[in-house]
């Protein structure tokens, strides 16, 4: 008896120990520059593994599920917002500006004018959960071109017009991903304009990353050479606040 | 000649703390979205097959449901459980133990022969003649080094979006995206299943002998 209580005291203390040297180790500056190092790892295996043009998995039209989940902001609380969305985006612009030789204003009209790109994909969440949905927009790289992309470019971040739990929502790729052939500029899902909740009137699509990523609400795209001194540095709206992954390819 | 060669000795101890750190921080990575589906999408509770418990947190790392931290350690612990998986397959096709101890023979599969095992494992007689191991343990290390183990890896490659490109056909064979999530799930707990049978014969078989021997070498 008192021997089955002391071995599970051992048993207790030992991962207690455990947990908390685990902590110790995510807390301490060598443990984070591991996992940022790892993270770095697996964004690197990824793409020598792969063509870097390579595309996710591209499904029939049979295959949409049938609804796409909404998460994360629903809806943008401004009067500007609900003023456009009864208006049918009719004052929204996206602006293309930072490392840019043409800085660029576009009306939804105008990006429904470019080239565009149609694509039934795959929609992963970092909390597990997938979806399936048909996207319509112009090409990031398209507008990237339109706008003329300056040499000292490194990153391009996406600016929302949504506040979520009160902060700014924004992300950032680097200039493979922004490159990359499925990194659309959706105004579409199954066939009608973008649904509130999923963004309206416009959301990234960043097909080889998981969901964060994905900016809804966009308002003007940013081309910049470092993302020191946006937002808290981090690169997005979750790696500010809860320390995500900036790389979510895994 | 040693019982445990040092290959397998150095990689089960590393494997051992990889294989707790990956599944407790995946314990809490599923307490991010607990439901598991089949096939390639799924996000409504009743689309699931399983309704997964909410796991407390004395089981998972960190000790409270944090996503970020749980896949800082996830994303980190699976290179050396990764890489240490593949080293260990090449020394033991290199070493002989895989062909020598591991390896299941014709005769060893008849039914009475796999009923005697069974009735001697239940009586906790361990002598067995000729091999190190006897027919159980071979096809039980084999589920787990052959199965569960590299399963682990290729289904957590296959729900990586950014790896998927790469191998496509891989999330098309597990079925889909969210039936790779479900088998990864699946697979961890048949090595928790195996883990937990593993501890008690070591406790029921001279746990100090056992665990210097997987130490020191021990001899054979």
């Amino acid at each position: 008896m008192t021997g089955s209580i002391r071995r599970r005291g051992f048993i207790a203390g030992a991962g207690a120990l455990f947990l908390g040297a685990c902590n110790r180790i995510a807390e301490s500056s060598a443990g984070k520059s591991l996992f940022g190092k790892a993270q770095e790892w697996h964004l690197a295996a990824h793409r020598s593994l792969a063509d870097r043009k390579a595309l996710a998995k591209e499904y029939p039209r049979s295959a949409i599920s049938p609804t796409f989940k909404q998460n994360g902001s629903r809806t943008v609380d401004t009067d500007f917002y609900r003023a456009q969305l009864e208006s049918g985006f009719a004052d929204w612009r996206l602006e293309v500006r930072g490392l840019v030789d043409t800085p660029l204003s576009l009306t939804l009209d105008q990006i429904r004018a470019m080239p565009q790109r149609t694509q039934v994909t795959r929609h992963d969440c970092v909390e597990g959960w997938s979806a399936i949905g048909e996207w319509t927009g112009p090409q990031l790289s398209a507008l990237l071109g339109m706008a003329g992309v300056q040499d000292s470019a490194k990153f391009v971040v996406f600016r929302c017009a949504d506040k979520y739990v009160g902060r700014q929502y924004y992300e950032s790729v680097d200039l493979v991903d922004a490159m990359h052939p499925q990194t659309i500029v959706a105004h579409s899902l199954n066939g009608e304009p973008l649904p509130e909740g999923n963004g309206a009137p416009l959301r990234m699509r960043i097909e080889r990353q998981l969901g964060y990523k994905h900016a809804k609400y966009l308002a003007a795209i940013e081309v910049v050479d470092s993302l020191d001194g946006i937002g808290e540095g981090k690169g997005g709206y979750w790696e500010d606040r809860s320390g995500y992954q900036w790389y979510a390819g895994m | 000649m040693k019982k445990h060669a040092l290959s397998t000795r150095v990689w089960h101890w590393i494997n051992l703390i990889c294989v707790t750190v990956l599944f407790m921080s995946g314990l809490n990575i599923s307490n991010a979205h607990r439901y598991l589906y089949w096939g390639d999408y799924g996000f409504a509770a009743e689309d699931a097959w399983l309704a997964v418990p909410r796991f407390p947190g004395w089981m998972t790392i960190p000790g409270h449901y944090n996503l970020a931290v749980a896949r800082d350690w996830h994303v980190l612990m699976a290179w050396p459980f990764a890489v240490g998986l593949l080293l260990m397959w090449v020394a033991m096709l290199a070493n002989g133990h895989f062909w020598r101890d591991l390896r299941t023979t014709r005769t060893e599969w008849r039914p009475a022969a796999v009923w005697h095992d069974i009735v001697q494992h239940a009586k906790f007689n361990f002598e067995h003649s000729g091999g190190k191991f006897n027919f159980l343990q071979k096809v039980a290390y084999g589920v787990v080094l052959g199965l569960f183990l590299p399963g682990m890896v290729f289904t957590g490659l296959a729900i990586s979006p950014g790896f998927e490109p790469a191998a496509p056909w891989l999330v098309d064979l597990l079925g889909g995206r969210q039936s790779a999530r479900t088998l990864h799930f699946l697979f961890a707990w048949g090595l928790f299943g195996f883990a937990l049978v593993h501890v008690g014969l070591v406790l029921a078989t001279g746990p100090l002998k056992q665990i210097r021997d997987m130490i020191t070498g021990g001899r054979a």
